[in-house]
């Protein structure tokens, strides 16, 4: 049956309500300034290390997304670890948040299609990750530019801006995440709890599972393991089943963005090598070359998480 | 009818093997006051979803202001104003944002929003609270709020599910007194409770939902020529010596059922109030009170359940 009007219709007005929300509710301030933290102590470390760097290094501003001081993790892995965090807190208890407050009848007794509901919401939540990572880089770039005093090359301000957006993916697909529970899971604290053992087996147990896994499925030949390697097929299926993981694939985007001499995220082949030039860097398209399945692939799982969320949000009965 | 606004023909939904509401059929008319009644889980909220199409019926039609409101949801849900049984806001804003949420989505221009607001806070009365959040609201004032929301729509049909339930006497027969007064204003108004007296006060007609099923309809008195058989039972209050007797030999009179000392409750078949006050003055009683009992529905409900569950049990026997 052919069903009259537009899906969207109402849906920038669900967009502009739930972003206003989350921008000032405490759960977000709570983040924001997590993160802020996190960041400050991530980048003090490096503003001492590369300080002395600054003139010889052609990427330096890329080295403050990158570079590690001990004991803390690098920028990039920060933000790989806490945004999504950060989404699962904006998506967790989006819709079943509407069942328990009850407002979800009376919401949807207005003239809107259930469309409107659940894609402005999911867009006021990428809206908001978007704005706060925007801020973050500004803040980044700020602090850069008066700590090390040169301005950033137009390459670097491409290239981060670049990372910005394989965040930005990457937190869509947690984001996905955490409403797909949260329409599929009643209760708030259920929701919040599987899309966090979610995250958690992905990021830190999957890369572990996928070893032993790709061990199982294909065992090293004996030329291998006289020379003490695991075997081609072996790491081949490795790399497969660890790019299951949507932080693997974040992990190798940021590589190939932020490292410009990166040429390659798998195993390289001395035939590949002829002719290169070791640890110089790549012009970006050819980076963007390199990156491009891993942004395509965290875009398709916000997508398809996305698609998935919404055929099971049609389906649900809208008494609680 | 022409006028009927709202058409619901042998409507039915099926949830996993469960039947929630079988083949119901009613009409609704313009201006008309509507109850559906039944205790919980009889079906009227699942009618209710289906009517706004919030719910799909497995069979049978639907038709609202002319309309299909499977096919054409937004078209009826502009017209059509609905507060669910305890109804939620977010309670992080206040009345008044609460309300302006929903008037953007009701498309009520910008120019005009804050004036309706303020017209339909002040009709509920909650006009003094307009600023305050709603977490510190009261039940009722939830209700009265959720009541603003259809003013504010200015919905053809406004339907209510439990508007009264869960609420003080004196909250609900406020409450009752604003259904009357959308009722004057022309709104066609369907309502849902399993709370008796407020039913009786207020609606026109009565639909009593058992088991999915429509099992009665009509107004008041007509329910009560149907379940309670022809006429009302009379009360009789009155001091003498063998009362009982008396009033059993007068004819007509099918039964006497005792309600305390001095109290009487007769079952006839005709009008013997005047033979009634004839034999107890002959018999030199005092007559203190001679009155039909009060239709309710109440009785016509607990007579109606009564007999069902009778006849469930015979068939079980």
């Amino acid at each position: 049956m052919q069903r009259e009007g537009s899906p969207v219709q109402g849906m920038s007005v669900v967009l502009l309500k739930e972003l206003a929300d989350h921008l000032r509710s405490g759960r977000m301030r709570v983040l924001e300034w997590l993160i802020i933290l996190t960041a400050a102590a991530a980048l003090y470390g490096v503003f001492q290390q590369i300080r002395n760097t600054t003139a010889s290094d052609p990427y330096v501003f890329l080295r403050l997304f990158t570079a590690a001081q001990e004991p803390m993790p690098s920028f990039s892995a920060l933000l790989g670890f806490l945004v999504p965090l950060v989404a699962i807190g904006l998506g967790f208890d989006a819709v079943n948040g509407e069942y328990s407050r009850r407002t979800m009848s009376r919401l949807l007794s207005q003239p809107i299609y259930r469309d409107a509901l659940l894609m402005g919401k999911f867009l006021a939540g990428l809206a908001t990750l978007a704005i706060s990572l925007l801020a973050l880089w500004l803040l980044v770039i700020g602090a850069g530019l008066i700590l090390l005093g040169v301005p950033p090359g137009g390459e670097e301000i491409a290239r981060s801006l670049l990372f910005l957006l394989l965040t930005l993916a990457y937190a869509g697909v947690w984001l996905a995440v955490a409403m797909l529970c949260s329409i599929v899971f009643r209760s708030a604290a259920t929701s919040a709890l599987v899309s966090l053992g979610l995250w958690l087996f992905l990021s830190l147990l999957w890369p572990m599972l996928a070893g032993a896994l790709a061990q199982a499925v294909a065992p090293p030949d004996p030329v291998a393991l006289m020379l003490g390697q695991p075997g081609m097929e072996t790491l081949q299926w490795q790399q497969a089943l660890e790019r299951l993981s949507p932080s693997q694939l974040f992990g190798e985007g940021v590589l190939a963005l932020l490292v410009p001499s990166t040429r390659t995220l798998g195993p390289v082949f001395l035939s590949q090598l002829q002719g290169a030039v070791i640890g110089s860097p790549l012009p970006l398209s050819q980076s963007l070359a390199i990156v491009w399945p891993q942004l395509v692939g965290l875009i398709a799982a916000v997508i398809l998480l996305f698609t998935l969320a919404y055929m099971v949000f049609q389906r649900r009965e809208v008494r609680a | 009818m022409s006028t009927d606004v709202i058409q619901a023909q042998g409507l039915t939904k099926r949830y996993q093997g469960r039947t929630a509401v079988d083949g119901v059929s009613f009409a609704v008319g313009q201006g008309e006051v509507f109850g559906l009644l039944g205790p919980n889980g009889a079906g009227k909220t699942t009618t209710i979803l289906m009517l706004l199409g919030l719910t799909d019926a497995s069979s049978g039609s639907v038709s609202v202001l002319g309309r299909d409101p499977r096919r054409s949801p937004l078209a009826v849900k502009r017209e059509v104003g609905y507060m669910p049984d305890a109804v939620g806001f977010y309670d992080y804003l206040t009345a008044r944002e609460n309300l302006a949420y929903t008037a953007k989505l009701m498309e009520i221009e910008a120019g005009e929003r804050n004036a309706r607001i303020d017209a339909a806070l002040e009709r509920v009365g909650l006009a003094g609270d307009a600023d305050r959040r709603v977490a510190a609201f009261s039940r009722g004032m939830r209700q009265r709020l959720g009541l603003a929301e259809i003013v504010l729509k200015r919905a053809r049909i406004a339907i209510l599910d439990e508007p009264t339930s869960g609420l003080d006497p004196q909250a609900a027969e406020d409450f009752l007194g604003l259904i009357d007064s959308l009722r004057r204003d022309g709104v066609t108004v369907l309502l849902s409770s399993h709370l008796l007296d407020h039913m009786q006060r207020i609606c026109d007609r009565v639909a009593l939902f058992h088991r999915g099923r429509i099992a009665l309809m009509g107004s008041v008195p007509e329910l009560a020529r149907q379940v309670l058989g022809g006429r009302s039972a009379v009360l009789v209050e009155a001091r003498g010596r063998d009362l009982p007797a008396l009033l059993r030999g007068i004819a007509g009179v099918t039964s006497v059922e005792a309600q305390g000392d001095q109290r009487w409750r007769l079952r006839a078949e005709r009008d013997v109030r005047p033979d009634i006050a004839r034999a107890l003055v002959a018999a030199n009683a005092e007559l203190l009170r001679l009155d039909d009992e009060p239709l309710s529905l109440d009785a016509i409900y607990n007579r109606f359940f009564h007999s069902m569950a009778q006849g469930e049990r015979r068939h079980a026997a």
